[in-house]
């Protein structure tokens, strides 16, 4: 090979890898990245943050409508409209997280190629930048909560339990996407079918006491991480009397399976991001 | 620095080779993979990198160069560590700044400010650093006016100094250049290598990626020359420069670019051939600068001449003349020819003329009066040389300057 004395180098460089050694750098960077983006969303157009707000709340607005009016689902739910609006800005939060995390390596291609960073950075970035929107999101629907005559609990400052295993259902989710689409470009359509499959398999436009069957009710906590954690927002932050989330999975073992989908989703798509991370930048 | 990382290189390269993937059919969408399941990519590989080695000391300026598609950049990136090496090792201490191809991740809908706080963190400051650090760099950038604008309205040239002047002043150990620099203006190029002098002086190690022959021969302790992923040369920058210049002179120059015009003359010879020839007498299509070379013509008569000559004319790309001679000033009675017989004519000199393209206009001539055959642009031969004066030749001279004598000076002011 050549007559270098490699015993007196240390150790050689291991080129680019997801963590990146240094996880100091990693949140910096991370942390940083989503200000500048965020900022770039809020400041980028005339109405800046309106628009962020705007597109949960017309959505909430029209399903309102229909669902009150035409349909008539919400007939009978306590505090529906509450409901209804804190389903949409959580799940939206997880959509905008994955939806967006999808194309995130390959957007920030310019970065990719010719820097060296921990590529892990490029999804916790969107991550974070979907949990300021919601910070943001959150406080509308406070107002509208408390307009809606919903009374102010001590369980609201639970939220963050939460919001925790969304954020890391979403995180393992966007991590594995953003990988997968660097060599799979249909990545992206298939994930926003899935993202509406998941819309309507989740309790955000009714709520699960209008399944027919237990059953039913239970595969939908059990398999659904999202729903799980839609029923348990909707006990402890609007409608006490609504069932809690292990009574709706019919007891506290059984959260062990959305719990585990979390946990897998999460390795699994550590896994795949940190395999990919070293070939990335040739990938692109 | 630390004690313990005395006298150790600041960059070893071991054996390292990269080799890329090149799908034949691109495979990149999961529904091809589902209809062809057993239908496996196929891949064509390019070496780009072929058992590297080299060390580069602590406080060396060193130079790589090579053509395009040599495989300089993608050695630079695995230095870089955005590439990962297929095999071999990269010893590198010392953090690293790099600076690789224009405004290194710079956002343009962001403003500069923004921008050079993300780049600083991107290369490994901290927030806050960044934040301290931002005034220097737009100082030295020179950019203070244009601060608040967003980075898709600034200039590339503008680009590329805010990219340079973060990029210095995040105090890396070890700086990686792309040939970047070319982008700058005159004034911003020669500030950028009084900072590389200054940062050389300080003791920081940069290996700088260029085409600039000039600049690295001004700049660089030692340099190394990569031909198709693998260093041909390593050593003095004037070696290593003068090697590829003959490198790249020697793929380009396969027959001349110039469409043949067409030739005049009575028909009564025919020129069959014109060459160059280097010092040995092979035939060449580079010379080098100041180096003995020779140009030869080889004509057939159709008839029977008494004392023909042959002359030839050269002159450069853009058609100026640079030099005619021809075989009756030297001997008016080069004897008699008959028909079907051949006479060659050679010129021999040292090449002085700038390098570039020489294209030689040869005829035969009778008496000075009759064109027997004339053929413009017959030939051409390129002159490989490292410098360009911006003269048509370059005369071999020696070239001084002393400081005035005071006493002179006092003679004149008495």
């Amino acid at each position: 090979m050549s007559n270098l004395d490699v015993a007196t180098l240390g150790r050689p460089i291991k080129g680019p890898s997801a963590l990146g050694g240094d996880l100091r750098r990693l949140l910096h960077l991370s942390v940083t990245l989503a200000i500048m983006e965020f900022k770039l969303r809020f400041f980028g157009s005339v109405l800046g943050y309106l628009w962020q707000l705007m597109r949960p709340l017309l959505l909430f607005g029209v399903l309102y409508v229909v669902f009150t009016e035409f349909v008539r689902l919400g007939a009978g739910i306590r505090f529906y409209p509450a409901v209804l609006l804190t389903g949409i800005v959580l799940f939206t939060f997880f959509s905008d997280a994955t939806a967006r995390s999808v194309t995130a390596v390959a957007d920030r291609e310019n970065l990719v190629r010719k820097i060296e960073f921990p590529r892990l950075v490029v999804p916790l970035a969107v991550l974070l930048i979907a949990y300021f929107n919601l910070l943001l999101n959150l406080l509308a629907v406070l107002v509208f909560v408390l307009a809606t005559g919903v009374e102010p609990r001590l369980e609201w400052f639970a939220l963050p339990l939460l919001l925790l295993p969304l954020g890391l259902f979403a995180g393992g989710l966007a991590m594995l996407l953003s990988a997968l689409y660097v060599r799979f470009r249909d990545v992206q359509p298939i994930w926003e079918v899935v993202l509406q499959v998941l819309f309507y398999a989740s309790p955000i436009l009714y709520v699960l006491d209008i399944l027919p069957t237990e059953e039913l009710r239970h595969l939908v906590v059990w398999f659904n991480p999202i729903a799980t954690i839609l029923v348990q927002a909707r006990h402890s932050l609007i409608d006490e009397t609504a069932p809690n989330a292990w009574d709706a999975a019919g007891g506290m073992v059984y959260l062990a399976i959305p719990g585990a989908i979390v946990l897998g989703v999460l390795v699994l798509g550590f896994w795949v991001f940190n395999r990919e991370a070293p070939r990335i930048a040739e990938e692109l | 620095m630390t004690e313990s990382s005395e006298g150790i290189p600041a960059v070893a390269i071991d054996g390292v080779s990269k080799s890329f993937r090149i799908p034949q059919e691109r495979v990149s969408t999961l529904k091809e993979r589902v209809l062809h399941p057993f239908k496996r990519a196929r891949y064509d590989h390019f070496d780009a990198l072929h058992d590297v080695s080299f060390a580069v000391e602590r406080g060396e300026f060193f130079g790589i160069v090579g053509r395009n598609g040599s495989g300089k950049s993608t050695l630079l990136k695995c230095l870089a560590g955005i590439y990962r090496a297929d095999t071999g090792a990269i010893y590198v201490n010392g953090r690293v700044s790099t600076f690789i191809e224009l405004g290194v991740g710079f956002n343009p809908d962001l403003a500069a400010r923004d921008n050079v706080r993300l780049n600083g963190v991107m290369l490994g400051l901290s927030p806050r650093e960044a934040r301290d650090r931002y005034d220097r760099v737009i100082e030295f950038a020179e950019l203070r006016e244009f601060e608040e604008l967003k980075l898709k309205n600034y200039s590339s040239g503008m680009q590329v100094r805010l990219a340079f002047s973060v990029m210095v002043q995040v105090d890396a150990d070890i700086l990686l250049i792309d040939e970047v620099l070319a982008v700058g203006d005159v004034a911003f190029q020669q500030k950028c290598f009084d900072v590389f002098n200054r940062l050389r002086d300080e003791g920081k190690t940069i290996l700088f990626v260029t085409h600039d022959m000039s600049a690295v021969k001004r700049f660089c302790h030692r340099a190394a020359l990569l031909d198709r992923g693998e260093v041909v040369r390593i050593g003095e920058p004037d070696d290593v420069a003068a090697t590829y210049v003959e490198l790249s002179f020697a793929a380009g120059s396969e027959g001349p670019v110039e469409d043949r015009v067409e030739g005049g003359g009575d028909g009564t010879a025919a020129l069959l051939d014109a060459w160059w020839e280097d010092e040995h007498g092979e035939r060449q299509s580079v010379v080098h600068q100041g180096r003995p070379c020779s140009f030869h013509a080889r004509a057939r008569f159709n008839e029977a001449v008494e004392h023909p000559a042959i002359a030839t004319l050269f002159e450069n790309e853009r058609h100026q003349p640079l030099m005619a001679t021809s075989s009756d000033w030297a001997d008016t009675r080069s004897g008699t020819f008959q028909a079907g017989d051949e006479a060659e004519f050679s010129v021999h000199f040292e090449m002085v003329f700038a390098p570039g393209r020489v294209y030689a206009s040869p005829w035969v001539a009778h008496q000075g009066r009759r064109v027997m055959d004339k053929r413009p642009r017959m030939t051409s031969v390129v002159v490989a040389g490292t410098h360009v004066s911006g003269g048509l030749v370059d005369l071999p001279h020696d070239v001084k300057l002393q400081a005035g004598s005071r006493i002179l000076q006092g003679e004149a002011g008495a």
